[in-house]
């Protein structure tokens, strides 16, 4: 019954996971009280999750909640026990997996700063464009960008600017919502 | 009606209609105005303690032998931080703490000010929750709300970091209405899913191997849990074992009783763990010392599970039948199903599963080589039950770490829940003495028992002092082995008889040292005079350090070494344990 579980030489009973890793996307809704952050990323470094992003911001002003947008990677067995761990927390109220739970809308926004001139300007702009990246401050060597979409596509335009003067780059963490009429 | 009052003066008010009799703590100049509150009041008793530590192990010996949490008073800093070992202790083993702690004034904190530490930063992965009380408005509540989360659900310790402005401050105090006023986010869930507990019962039904595994969730939930564990045991004939928290839920003088489980458990309850078609946990939580090699674990069972904590369910194993709830709940409801279902236990089905665990019964694996000359610490312990089963009175019994608390859980035998205090989760030495002093606060006329190791007790020796200034009758046995037993154990069987830093050296003369405090010193060094020692020590009304001068090198047996499966498990008749663990083995902790 414990086949899946590898034994190993560390600790005592320590199993090698045997999964495969998964990225998911939770949707974490909290009290926003003081601490609260601290909480959660500390719940994650006390028991070794890995977290790739993390966003958090009040969401509903009256009843004092946040929603914190946190992008892990684990084997669905850790998973299980980041939501499990998540919810012991006393101000956590509820925790989804917005990846498991099938379809849900992911987004990131990016400010981009691109320094140069001639050619290179040209070609910035046309590529911005294509990307419906928003120009939001200009001089005369340089723009800033403002780019609104999944990570992915954020990744890209980031690689496309990086030969075309690419001085530095900003991004807000992933922003995630399910689809469909229900809420959380 | 409100009030008004100060902060200081709210903090008393709280403990006082939460029904709080005694407080263990340490002044210090961030909390005086609440030591001056609590010097114009006599609802609530405070016990003075010798060092922080030791008001919160008191505060866990309190808790755990009345059900009702322990509180603790500390302040700011120092106070703070040496409190973290109890709070973190608290939280390993479940049990239900209300710590507060001073802080410097509010305009002070984040300036290094004299005394300040970040304590909620510091508390906050070693307690259920932590609170920073910024105003005094707020203070009312988060003291009542800190008890419902200490105290319901699976049970923690709680702090409340109380900067001094806002124990100066005035404010209204009024008894909140938690239902609406609480953290809405907190909501344990305390009746097991109905489908679930019929589904556990249909597997026990058709068991043939079956084993109820009962933990501290039992004791947590409260004696009525207990008694239904008993209940459910005779409806269903079925055997019971138990990890190291949860003893005393199942009385060892039942014949369906096996022993504790576990690295240093019988032989009969790690095997009948490892046999088994059908495991019923009951407030457990598959400890890597229950468990031993995780892959080898009970490899045939169906697993069912009670957990009041959602995440300890699957974490380290997979069951079948998950039930969240609280035990009381659940048990009261599996034996209301299963007397739905029949009116016969399972005799003739496991008939041939109790042969087999009386063939391993008869093993004997808590046996041990008595002698004439030196006493065998196992001796000590049977003849101190024998001894305490005729005083009549009630019997507690905390331990320290190490050997000596193996053997206490193998050799002292428990009836009734509650009357055992042990660090179980943290395995912190200094444990005991400490408990003893706040479960002898709690039982003013029982009988309280620390058995102890000679290091353990050095680390909270000093309380011995506490117990002296509130004539406290604790009774101290320390089983001298001269030696860090359980460490000079491992480095026999793991790292070839190299005995580092395991001798305890320049001991302190015990006796004496029980006079200096103004207690009562005893020591006996021979099997013979033995039972009139300990009838001295029992005698004796008044705090009494017992020295019995023990073998020194025996081994704490049967043990699972590491890296083995259960049915690996060295017992006392084998002859070269440092040759049983392979490399891997020697890894592991
Ligand atoms: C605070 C703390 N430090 C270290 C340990 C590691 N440790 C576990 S048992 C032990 C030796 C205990 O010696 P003693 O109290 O004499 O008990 P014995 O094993 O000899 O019965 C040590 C050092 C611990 N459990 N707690
Ligand atoms: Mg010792």
């Amino acid at each position: 019954m414990n086949a899946h579980l590898q034994p190993t030489g560390s600790a005592y009973f320590l199993t090698k996971e045997t999964q495969e890793i998964e990225r998911h996307t939770l949707s974490v809704l909290v009290d926003n009280e003081p601490g609260i952050l601290a909480r959660v990323v500390g719940l994650f470094s006390a028991r070794g999750y890995n977290i790739e992003s993390l966003t958090v911001s009040e969401t509903e002003h009256g009843r004092r909640l946040s929603r914190i947008t946190v992008v892990v990677i684990a084997t669905p067995k850790t998973l299980t026990q980041i939501k499990l761990q998540l919810e012991r927390l006393v101000p956590v109220h509820k925790v989804h997996d917005l990846t498991a739970e099938g379809a849900s809308l992911e987004r990131e926004l990016a400010l981009i700063k691109v320094a140069g001139s001639g050619d290179h300007r040209a070609e910035t702009l046309r590529l911005a464009d294509a990307f419906r990246a928003q120009i939001v401050d200009a001089s005369v060597e340089s723009f800033v960008f403002e780019v609104t979409g999944k990570p992915a596509k954020i990744d890209s335009f980031i690689a496309l600017m990086q030969p075309l003067g690419l001085v530095e780059v900003v991004r807000t963490g992933l922003a995630a919502i399910s689809r469909g009429p229900q809420g959380m | 009606m409100a009030e008004q009052m100060t902060g200081a003066e709210m903090v008393i008010q709280a403990l006082t209609d939460q029904g709080v009799e005694h407080i263990f703590g340490y002044p210090g100049g961030a909390a005086l105005p609440i030591y001056d509150a609590m010097f114009q009041q006599d609802k609530v008793q405070h016990i003075l303690v010798r060092h922080e530590q030791g008001a919160t192990h008191m505060a866990e010996g309190y808790a755990r032998s009345t059900g009702r949490p322990g509180v603790v008073l500390v302040t700011s800093g120092p106070g703070a931080t040496n409190a973290v070992t109890g709070l973190t202790d608290a939280l390993m083993d479940s049990i239900p703490l209300i710590c507060i702690t001073a802080q410097v004034p509010t305009t002070l904190i984040g300036s290094d000010a004299f005394q300040e530490c970040d304590t909620v930063g510091i508390t906050r992965s070693c307690t259920k929750y932590n609170y920073l009380v910024k105003r005094v408005e707020d203070l009312p509540r988060i003291m009542h709300e800190a008890f419902l989360i200490a105290t319901t659900g699976r049970p923690g310790p709680v702090v409340i970091d109380i900067p001094k402005d806002v124990q100066f401050a005035l404010g209204e105090y009024y008894q909140p209405d938690l239902d609406t006023l609480r953290h809405q986010s907190y909501r344990p869930q305390m009746d097991g899913d109905s489908a679930a507990i019929e589904a556990a019962v249909d597997l026990m039904l058709k068991a043939e191997r079956p084993i109820f595994y009962t933990g501290g969730g039992v004791i947590n939930a409260g004696p009525e849990a207990s008694k239904h564990l008993r209940e459910l045991a005779e409806l269903t004939g079925f055997p019971v074992t138990s990890t190291l928290m949860g003893l005393g839920a199942f009385p060892a003088s039942n014949p369906q009783w096996m022993g504790m489980l576990g690295m240093h458990g019988t032989y009969e309850a790690n095997l009948a763990m490892h046999d088994c078609d059908v495991m019923i946990n009951i407030g457990a939580r598959f400890d890597d010392r229950i468990t031993g090699r995780i892959d080898a674990f009970s490899p045939n069972s169906r697993k069912i599970h009670v957990d009041i904590d959602p995440s300890s369910i699957n974490k380290v194993v997979r069951v079948d039948v998950p039930i969240i709830g609280d035990c009381e709940r659940v048990l009261a409801e599996m034996v209301r199903v299963w007397r739905s279902r029949t009116n016969q236990p399972r005799t003739e089905a496991i008939a041939p599963w109790w042969k087999q665990i009386e063939k391993w019964r008869a093993v004997d694996s808590l046996g041990y080589k008595n002698s004439d000359t030196t006493i065998k610490p196992q001796y000590a312990i049977e003849r101190l039950y024998e001894a305490t089963r005729k005083q009549g009175k009630e019997v507690f019994i905390t331990t320290e770490v190490g050997q000596h608390q193996m053997w206490a859980a193998q050799h002292f035998h428990f009836d009734k829940p509650n009357h055992w205090m042990t660090s179980g989760g943290l395995g912190t030495m200094g444990y005991g003495l400490p408990a003893a002093v706040g479960v002898q606060v709690a039982h003013p006329d029982a009988l309280v028992i620390d058995i102890a190791g000679e290091a353990s007790v050095q680390m909270t020796m000093q309380e011995m002092s506490t117990a002296v200034q509130y004539r406290l009758p604790i009774k101290i046995f320390i089983l001298n082995n001269e030696r860090m037993g359980m460490v000079r154990q491992w480095q026999d069987l793991l790292h070839g008889s190299r005995y580092a830093h395991s001798y305890s050296e320049s001991l302190p003369d015990f006796v004496k040292l029980a006079e200096a405090y103004g207690g009562k010193g005893i020591r006996c060094e021979s099997p013979a005079e033995l039972d009139a020692a300990i009838a001295e020590m029992l005698d004796y009304d008044g705090p009494v350090l017992f020295d019995v001068i023990v073998e020194k090198d025996e081994n704490c047996l049967p043990m699972i070494p590491s890296g083995k499966p259960h049915n690996e498990i060295i017992l006392p008749d084998t002859a070269n344990i440092g040759d049983i663990i392979d490399e891997k083995g020697r890894q592991l902790v």
